[in-house]
């Protein structure tokens, strides 16, 4: 399949109080955007866990877009910053594991930005579309190492530490 | 054990089918999804009618349902509709999922192929999260019957009032010597021309005499911890050098005091007061305060003047600032505003042309009780000027300062001309650029003002000057407009230029919204609920915001909201208890190593390390639900209910369609 | 010792000599070094920018290219990328080549397109262009001039005037105001003159209408000497070569159009500065002017006592004070700003 032709399927994960009004916000304006994204409600952005992101693109996704409250925004204070640690972390995770670290993309849109969260979510599809398809396994054996077991997370440990000052 | 999953797939109108096939998107789930427990799928035209809940209920007792799964529009417009409907049939609200296929997808793309498809993933990912959800109780927390009011102005003590005459106790804390705000400032209020004092000050007596009220001058509030119906506030009173108890309000102190200073806060810069003072004559409560900067004893350790002369002993030059901790219920944030600085606006001449005036310092002017008896006249205080140019949108709709209106001003313009032609008779011009008189009685005030004869100008003031440029303009100050409708620059040499300055959110707008756990706007104004809907609330429970700290508005809107967010706290307080969310983090001991990584992560300090056991532990009362904790945990030992990790990675699954794999 | 790169301008070595002498007279005691750019072309002043921008731009950009070249220099030590223009005009046209450079790459890419045909590139934002009012008032500090001055030039009634090219456009925000900037006020009283505040401080002099439009440009310089004259003035002081030749070459056209007869000096601030530093009026080009300052600074030389600032209001009748500059809240507003 070339690139022209792909169509890339994106998780994006979003938080309750700002980037999923936004995009409840860009729907309410009839703002267009790229199909490919498919949302996931959190209640804040520090509730995502670098796993959810690895079962994403272990399971068929070819990128994964992060969207929170704007850094001193948040809800919930601050949360959103250690997001941001784990995300930067995980990018040099991802590339460890030989997977490239654009196919995962932090985005900050507060509830009033309806159209800035469209116009992110087509320009991230159209950078996983040159990235082309992911092929992370087309092999379900090898996936349900990740897929069942639910509370065993110890396939990646979290090496956040909360000394790193906010 | 299976479960029994209901999908409702609603058109809304042509809102959803318009763009998605919604009776395919309904059988395919009926089909596709059935081994994972879907055994019946509908489509409706309207899910949210109370036809539509039926269906949803009459399902639920009849086939037995155990999970709901609702595709339609976003969850934070019905998603209670829907749990209530379950509750109702005798299901537990939080087995219902909504899945968003309007504003996710019908509204924002516009192929029905690619909408429809698109729509079995969400639905797919419902179905799959639905499964992992778990039957959850909404919490009941105590209320606390005290309330907290952050702000004597207004909007202030019309809350106050409202809760102290329900028959509860206030605290009501205020920055100033004395409560009153602005409106304690001003001369007359439009558009009925009342006294502004006569009317506000029966209100500041009724607080200052309220048995359910406690009356925190002179006082900040320092810290705020815990949630709605226990909120644990420490207060800064700071120290007045008055004792309280034995002042009698008699005035000695200042009379005898020899120490002028300019008033800046309550003279607006126009006038002077005296080292210990009391702000105005009416002001509640009637004890002076000492400035301490500028007060000769404090300073070169003579004088005591107020000490020696005060017939009961009440002067107190050791008295240090006090802490107050009280615990309340509810917190009413009712801090006002801040005037524009007009010397931002170089071009209007404030701060170096003398006769330049802001709305403020007008306001002083023409106040009986004001540093000029009344009397309006230029600034060496004698002259009274014969033409007066009143200028509109200062500082207010302008991109080089603010972007928004500050709804007052125009109505404010009118008053001053009227005052100005009643009392000195003087030609007035008010320069505009759109007339805002919008509510009762403001637009028959406008014809009122045109009839008495000001002269309208539609234009944005270009400059104020004092450079004449011919003998008429010869020591007067030339405004150099645009004259939108004559179509021609025109300068217009008058004696008395006011600058109807806008209203700014308070300088520490951002770390009083810190301290109180709600947010600002871009502005700086605080954010409420919802600005159509809830313009009262904030989206911190049991915090709420009144008056100007909300956006600017005149006088009767802000007694309007302080009224509002009274019934509101009532509400809560004679409910006795208040229900939370059950979306909280919980740690499971036995999994629990205590490294404490999640210590440190909780901005409601809601995560505690037990010494004894050796491990964490959540107080589920502090816990906001965020989540944090449970992605940090590194043995995955935190759980969070509405948000597990099993609903989230069932939910990836199902999105990307991978539960189509039998299992 | 500072050390900065000079762009002169056309005028200097002809209707502004006057400039060029107290320039070079007060260099010693700033203990300021000036390295002209080699080879520099005129500026294009305003013209050139109304009929096309790439040749415009890459005009000015020219003696950017060459600046760069004197940037490190091979030997010695030093070396700056500050460069210095006295003129507003060129100051104008420098800083604004440099900024659209960076903000229009494809007008940068043009303009670099045309360098490169002589051998030359300039990437933009390499060079910091400066006025050399803001050198003197931020670099060097009216404390350092302050203690230079040894003849204070009390007595002498000044205007400050700034012209309109200075404060605006402001790109890089170096000035206190756009309408009402206060540097060239806080020199002049570093020299101890008594300045009159100017309303007029940043208003047009009428710049090239004198060829274009002469009863437009007559009106104009009538405004500013008119006002300037009612305040008291004795002299205007002013930064430009523009408005210095406006001022006082076209003073007697405008007095016969008018008919009216005002004699107002108008020297350059560099010049007031070399007569507060002590130096020989000869030697700082005063004399040079068309519309002579001699009856001016007969008033510098007699002893006059300096006015006290006036003390916090006492009496009854003063009037309503003034808005004052800071209050504590607007202080510690500003400090967070």
């Amino acid at each position: 399949m070339d690139n022209d032709h792909f169509e890339p399927t994106i998780i994006g994960f979003t938080c309750n109080w700002c980037s999923y009004r936004a995009s409840d916000l860009a729907g309410t304006a009839r703002m267009k955007y790229a199909p490919n994204v498919r949302l996931i409600r959190l209640m804040c952005s520090g509730r995502l866990d670098p796993t959810f992101v690895l079962r994403a693109l272990s399971a068929g996704a070819d990128g994964v877009m992060i969207t929170g409250c704007h850094p001193g925004e948040c809800h919930y204070i601050e949360q959103n910053y250690k997001a941001l640690r784990r995300y930067l972390l995980l990018k040099r995770v991802l590339s460890g594991l030989g997977i490239e670290p654009e196919r995962v993309k932090l985005v900050w849109a507060s509830a009033a930005e309806g159209a800035r969260f469209a116009s992110e979510t087509t320009l991230f599809v159209e950078e996983i579309r040159k990235l082309g398809p992911l092929n992370w396994s087309k092999d379900s054996d090898q996936l349900s190492v990740i897929s069942d077991q639910s509370d065993n997370w110890s396939l990646i440990t979290d090496n956040s530490s909360e000394e790193v000052p906010a | 054990m299976t479960e029994r999953i209901g999908v409702y797939v609603c058109h809304c109108g042509t809102n959803i089918a318009g763009t998605v096939d919604v009776v395919d998107v309904a059988n395919w789930a009926a089909e596709k999804l059935k081994h994972q427990g879907v055994v019946i799928a509908r489509e409706y035209k309207f899910m949210c009618s109370s036809l539509g809940q039926e269906l949803i209920e009459k399902d639920i007792k009849e086939l037995g349902l155990t999970r709901v799964v609702v595709a339609a529009c976003s969850p934070h417009l019905h998603e209670k509709t829907f749990r209530t409907a379950a509750k109702n049939a005798g299901l537990n609200p939080y087995l219902v999922e909504l899945a968003s296929i309007r504003e996710q997808v019908s509204w924002v793309h516009s192929d029905k192929t690619i909408g429809t498809a698109k729509s079995k993933a969400v639905v797919s990912g419902a179905v799959s999260r639905v499964i992992e959800n778990a039957a959850l109780e909404e919490i009941k927390v105590p209320i606390n019957p005290n309330t907290l009011v952050v702000g004597g102005g207004i909007a202030g003590i019309q809350s106050a009032l409202e809760i102290a005459n329900a028959g509860f106790h206030v605290y009501l804390v205020e920055r100033e010597p004395s409560i009153g705000g602005h409106m304690s400032q001003f001369d007359k209020t439009f558009p009925t021309l009342d006294c502004s004092a006569c009317i506000l000050t029966p209100r500041m007596v009724e607080v200052g005499t309220h048995p359910n009220i406690t009356l925190l001058t002179w006082s900040e509030v320092t810290n705020v911890a815990g949630y709605v119906g226990n909120f644990h506030v420490t207060i800064k009173k700071k120290a007045r050098f008055v004792n309280e108890e034995l002042c009698t309000g008699c005035g000695i102190c200042q009379e005898k005091c020899p120490k002028k200073v300019i008033d800046d806060v309550y003279e607006a810069g126009l006038g002077y007061r005296k080292a210990v003072y009391t702000p105005f004559a009416q002001a509640v409560p009637n004890f002076p305060v000492m400035d301490k900067e500028n007060c000769t004893y404090f300073i070169k350790g003579t004088c005591k003047a107020c000490e020696k002369f005060c017939p009961t002993n009440a002067i107190d030059f050791t008295q240090q600032d006090k802490q107050i901790n009280i615990d309340v219920g509810n917190i009413i944030l009712a801090t006002g505003y801040d005037l524009f600085d007009a010397r931002r606006v170089s071009n209007y001449g404030y701060g170096r042309l003398p006769n330049v005036f802001t709305s403020i310092e007008f306001e002083r002017l023409s106040n009986a009780a004001g540093p000029t008896l009344g009397n309006i006249v230029l600034r060496d205080g004698k002259t009274t000027p014969k033409s007066v140019g009143i200028i509109h949108c200062v500082g207010s709709r302008d991109k080089n300062f603010n972007n928004y209106c500050s709804v007052i001003c125009c109505m404010q313009g009118l008053k001053f001309a009227h005052l100005v032609h009643e009392r000195t008779g003087a030609t007035v011009y008010n320069f505009y650029i759109d007339m805002r008189t919008a509510y009762k009685a403001y637009d028959e005030f406008y014809q009122r003002v045109l009839e008495e004869g000001t002269l309208f100008v539609r234009g944005k003031v270009a400059e104020v000057t004092n450079a004449a440029r011919k003998e008429s303009e010869k020591g007067k100050l030339i405004i150099q407009v645009e004259d939108t409708l004559a179509g021609k620059q025109r300068r217009i040499p008058v004696d008395m230029v006011i600058l109807s300055s806008g209203l700014q959110p308070r300088a520490d707008s951002k770390e009083v919204g810190k301290m109180f756990g709600i947010s600002c706007s871009m502005d700086g104004w605080f954010t409420e609920r919802h600005p159509k809907l809830d313009p009262v609330a904030t989206m911190t429970e049991g915090v709420f915001i009144v008056g100007c700290a909300q956006g600017p508005k005149d006088i009767p809107s802000s007694v309007a909201q302080g009224a509002a967010a009274a019934a509101r706290v009532l509400d809560k307080i004679l409910q006795k208890e208040v229900m939370l969310e059950p979306i909280k983090a919980s740690i499971n001991k036995e999994t629990c190593s205590g490294c404490r990584i999640c210590n440190g992560l909780c901005p409601f300090n809601a995560i505690a390390y037990i010494e004894d056991d050796k491990i964490s532990d959540i107080n589920p009362a502090l816990c906001q639900g965020c989540g944090t904790c449970v992605a940090a945990c590194p043995a995955g030992a935190i759980s969070g209910t509405g948000f597990s990790d099993a609903q989230i990675m069932a939910q990836i699954d199902g999105l990307l369609l991978r539960n189509l794999i039998a299992a | 010792m500072n050390k900065y790169l000079l762009y002169p301008g056309c005028s200097m070595d002809s209707s502004a000599k006057a400039y060029k002498d107290s320039l070079d007279a007060i260099m010693e005691p700033l203990d300021l070094h000036f390295e002209e750019i080699d080879d520099w072309n005129c500026c294009g002043a305003t013209e050139y920018l109304g009929i096309n921008l790439i040749p415009a731009y890459s005009l000015i950009a020219r003696n950017l290219a060459l600046a760069t070249k004197q940037m490190n220099p091979v030997n010695g030590t030093g070396g700056t990328r500050t460069v210095v223009a006295p003129c507003s005009a060129c100051y104008l046209n420098l800083a604004k080549a440099d900024y659209y450079m960076q903000e229009r790459p494809t007008l940068g890419a043009k303009v670099n397109e045309a360098l490169a045909a002589g051998g030359l590139e300039y990437k933009a934002g390499t060079l910091d262009v400066r006025h050399l009012i803001d050198i003197l008032v931020y670099d060097v500090g009216l404390e350092a001039i302050r203690s230079k001055v040894v003849r204070p030039l009390s007595g002498l009634k000044v205007v400050p005037y700034m012209g309109c090219m200075l404060p605006r456009p402001d790109y890089q925000h170096r000035w206190s105001d756009h309408e009402h900037p206060t540097e060239l006020d806080d020199l002049l009283r570093a020299l101890g003159a008594d300045v009159i505040d100017y309303p007029l401080t940043t208003e047009c002099c009428g710049g090239h209408m004198t060829q274009i439009g002469p009863e437009t440009a007559f009106e104009l310089i009538r405004r500013l000497i008119s006002d300037a004259s009612e305040r008291g003035a004795h002299m205007m002081v002013t930064v430009c070569p523009m408005c210095q030749m406006n001022i006082d070459a076209y003073q007697n056209e405008t007095n016969h159009f008018f008919g009216t007869n005002y004699h107002m000096p108008v020297l350059f601030f560099t010049q007031l500065m070399g007569l507060a530093f002590g130096k020989e009026p000869g030697k700082l080009g005063i004399g040079l002017e068309l519309v002579s300052s001699r009856n001016a600074l007969a008033n510098l030389g007699i002893e006059v006592p300096v006015t006290q600032e006036p003390a916090a209001p006492r009496k009854k009748d003063e009037g309503l004070p003034m808005p004052r500059r800071w209050t504590k809240h607007e202080a510690r507003k500003e400090a967070v700003k």
